[in-house]
């Protein structure tokens, strides 16, 4: 057992539109563009910057691109490297990764997440391309790639049962996940990668990065959008997951890949507020950088304590 | 014949993978070996396949690397082993296909990018169906917003390609039956249908088309999601309904039928026959050409509409050096779109209107043209002259001139909007000066209109908007 117990430093809400990659010209990815897209990229800077400033170990990384019937799966393998191909949009991205798995902790998970009654499956295929879900999530949250990660699969509950059973779902393999961290003693960064709405267009601009024709698929997208996002920066998150059924299926939301649910039950649905760090829109579909500045609200949490033990 | 026989084939990888598993997964694979056989002994070109494990958003892609290779693993069934392949494409076919597919309001662009990830059906069949690659294939992705009017487009334009370049082919329709897969991790050999109801319901689509009922099964497709949890809603048996030709008339033979870790799985052959096992008993909407929402990037500025219909499919794919040229590829004619039940005419062939009216709508078979004057398109001459000048001084002028003029213009309004003058069934006319005017009007009229046989009704008025003697304000009807 460590001497201290691992910790979640923080919990993002990360979207992965290849999209960003693509306007930034990183010398991974093989197209090149004239940008586009800014206001997410700037809200990832942003992220970024306060992530720069904290000292975690680890990121763990939940997909919806990697979809899995039965149950959950994680990489089961410390190394991986290949290129990876988004299969909706390969003129945008093309990305050579290497990448490193902290084994140990997604271990860990997968036999905390059988104490909760899930089911859980290690991936040790050698020859497994990772998904270009976490690929991008990862280079937009860590460019530098020098932290190992733990990558865990979206399980199909939600379309195979309903929302509400997705929901539970991800809450339990929330919880199973920030007991597998605090066992660890590591400090993780924990990072939701989905979008908000998520009804795309068919069609798609020449070239694809022209912004005059960027906007959200329909007006109740937006509004849905802006909802969640009041609810995340008033620090309703037990709201929030309540209404999560009806979201996902008003707004094609892509929280129905339980991505987000997932990280809220790891985070014990905070009820401090979320900082918003940028939102906008991707082909159609709404996305938003969202940070739970999670150690950073405990200890405040704690200094209040302690100043409400010593007033008179 | 384009497509020499169809065929459905299952794309979870226990066949190519885990035969040994379970005897059903073995079943499965003798089939397909079976089929491979039937296929070497094809006289044909092409190997067609719609695989619903390829979702795509951006309207439909078409595989064009001609040697894609790659190490597949399955994103679920990865502990069955990694899938090496080098397969053989058709890219000018595939270019053909998109070519078709945009003629008939599709968004289509092919794709040629070296790692591109091939779906896990796509690789079964193609590696258990063609072995030693002996056919070139073509793919096209599932979408996973297309309704059943755009998958009906797509299978049509396939065969529109088919047509553009003389080929003949296999069709492979890749998808389960039902689709409920067990949720838990289960002793391969106890493998079964997950309910008893998913496996009423697929044997119920197995025996029709085993009476090689293909358009049936096509319009059962929506109470067959509903009850048995279809493959992406049946897309595949819509592609290949359509693809095929939308009829009963085949011979139809289920070669194997088994689960696949709860799914219904089987693999079927359709081969075109002159003789249908039972008529239609559906009658689902056929479509021809797809409208879609395809608008939805002309709200953001007004020079959109323009950029919204030019061809954007074939720019962003990076293409790869060995792809060959296209120019041989026959060019696909668009399909005229069927006029809605509403809608607007305008003609740059008719005057231009002087106030906020179109030149014609149509409500259904009805076409109501707004009042047509002589007045020439572009110049606004016109013929015959004015009846005043500027200062509104009567001039002399020509009424035969004139009316000539107008049935001409209402002939070009009737025309572009799928009329002719004879489907004209009223006419209401008015004149400036009925007694200086009326005989030689009625003598041109009857020469031009009167085989139309339609009612007519003509009065003076005072004046008209512009300097002009006659205006004609017709209704027509327009055949079926």
């Amino acid at each position: 057992m460590p001497d201290q117990p691992g910790e979640i430093v923080a919990g993002v809400l990360a979207p992965h539109p290849p999209h960003l990659i693509y306007a930034e010209n990183p010398p991974q990815n093989e197209p090149r563009s004239e940008g586009g897209w800014e206001e997410l990229r700037w809200g990832y800077e942003r992220l970024r910057e306060r992530l720069d400033k904290l000292d975690y170990d680890v990121i763990l990384v939940h997909t919806p691109h990697w979809k899995t019937v039965v149950g959950t799966h994680l990489l089961g393998l410390p190394h991986f490297a290949s290129k990876s191909v988004d299969p909706i949009f390969p003129n945008l991205f093309r990305y050579t990764y290497d990448l490193q798995v902290d084994v140990p902790l997604s271990e860990a998970i997968a036999a905390e997440g059988e104490r909760e009654g899930l089911v859980m499956k290690m991936m040790r295929n050698p020859n497994f391309r990772v998904d270009y879900g976490t690929i991008t999530a990862c280079h937009l949250v860590n460019p530098r790639w020098d932290k190992p990660i733990v990558v865990l699969s979206s399980n199909r509950a939600y379309f195979y049962y309903s929302n509400e059973v997705g929901d539970a779902t991800m809450l339990a393999l929330g919880r199973a996940t920030a007991r597998a961290i605090a066992q660890s003693g590591k400090r993780a960064l924990l990072v939701a990668t989905n979008s908000l709405s998520h009804r795309h267009f068919t069609v798609e601009p020449d070239p694809p990065e022209d912004m005059s024709h960027e906007h959200i698929y329909n007006m109740n997208q937006h509004l849905w959008d802006m909802r969640m996002l009041k609810l995340m920066r008033e620090g309703k998150t037990r709201q929030l997951v309540a209404e999560l059924p009806d979201f996902n299926e008003h707004a094609v939301s892509e929280c129905s890949d339980g991505s987000l649910t997932w990280l809220l039950g790891a985070l014990d649905l905070p009820s401090y507020p979320a900082k918003v760090h940028a939102y906008g829109t991707v082909i159609g579909t709404g996305n938003a950088i969202v940070e739970w500045p999670h150690a950073e609200a405990k200890a405040q949490a704690k200094a209040a304590a302690k100043t409400a033990e010593v007033a008179p | 014949m384009s497509v020499v026989r169809g065929y459905l084939i299952p794309h979870r990888p226990q066949p190519l993978l885990a035969p040994h598993q379970n005897p059903g997964y073995a079943d499965l694979r003798r089939a397909m070996e079976q089929v491979a056989a039937e296929i070497a002994a094809l006289d044909v070109d092409l190997l067609l396949l719609y695989s619903t494990r390829w979702v795509s958003i951006l309207g439909h892609q078409m595989q064009a690397d001609p040697n894609p290779v790659w190490t597949h693993v399955d994103d679920e069934f990865h502990d069955l082993g990694t899938i090496p392949y080098s397969f053989r494409m058709d890219p000018q076919f595939a270019e053909a296909y998109a070519q078709a597919g945009r003629a008939r309001g599709l968004h289509c662009r092919t794709v040629a990018t070296h790692g591109f990830p091939i779906d896990t059906g796509t690789i079964m069949a193609l590696s258990l169906l063609n072995p030693g690659n002996r056919l070139p294939a073509c793919v096209v992705s599932c979408n996973m917003y297309a309704d059943r009017a755009e998958t009906l487009v797509l299978g049509k334009a396939a065969n529109d390609a088919l047509k553009a370049t003389g080929k003949r082919a296999v069709a492979l329709s890749i998808t389960a039956l039902s689709n409920r897969m067990f949720t838990e991790h289960i002793d391969p050999a106890q493998d079964h249908i997950s309910s008893a109801k998913d496996d009423e319901w697929n044997r119920k689509l197995l025996e029709f088309l085993g009476e090689g009922r293909l358009e049936d099964v096509s319009q059962l497709a929506r109470s067959f999601t509903s009850q048995a949890n279809a493959d992406s809603k049946c897309k595949a048996i819509w592609w290949l309904g359509a693809l095929m030709g939308q009829h009963n008339r085949y011979e139809g033979e289920v070669l194997s039928y088994q689960a696949l870790y709860g799914t219904g799985a089987a693999v079927v052959r359709l081969v075109p026959s002159l003789k249908a096992a039972k008529d239609q008993e559906f009658d689902e909407d056929d479509t021809e050409f797809f409208h879609g929402d395809r608008g939805v990037l002309q709200s953001a500025t007004p020079g959109a509409a323009a950029y919204a219909s030019a061809p954007i499919d074939a720019a962003p794919v990076a293409p790869v050096a060995s792809k060959p040229p296209v120019a041989s590829v026959a060019p696909i004619a668009p399909v005229a779109p069927p006029a809605p039940s509403s809608v607007k005419v305008n003609t740059a062939q008719a005057p231009k209107p002087v106030g906020a009216y179109p030149h014609a709508r149509r409500e259904g078979e009805w076409l109501f043209l707004s009042g047509v004057g002589p007045r020439q398109p572009g110049t606004d001459a016109i013929p015959g002259g004015p009846v005043w000048d500027a200062e509104g001084k009567p001039l002399p002028y020509d009424v035969e001139a004139q009316t000539r003029a107008v049935i001409k213009n209402v002939q070009v309004i009737l025309e572009a909007s799928g009329a002719t003058l004879k489907d004209i069934v009223d006419c209401q006319v008015y004149l400036i000066d009925m007694r200086r005017d009326f005989p030689t009007f009625n003598k041109v009229y009857a020469e031009l209109l009167g085989p139309s046989g339609a009612t007519r009704t003509t009065v003076e008025v005072r004046a008209l908007p512009t300097p002009i003697a006659v205006e004609l304000k017709v209704v027509a009807r327009l055949k079926a």
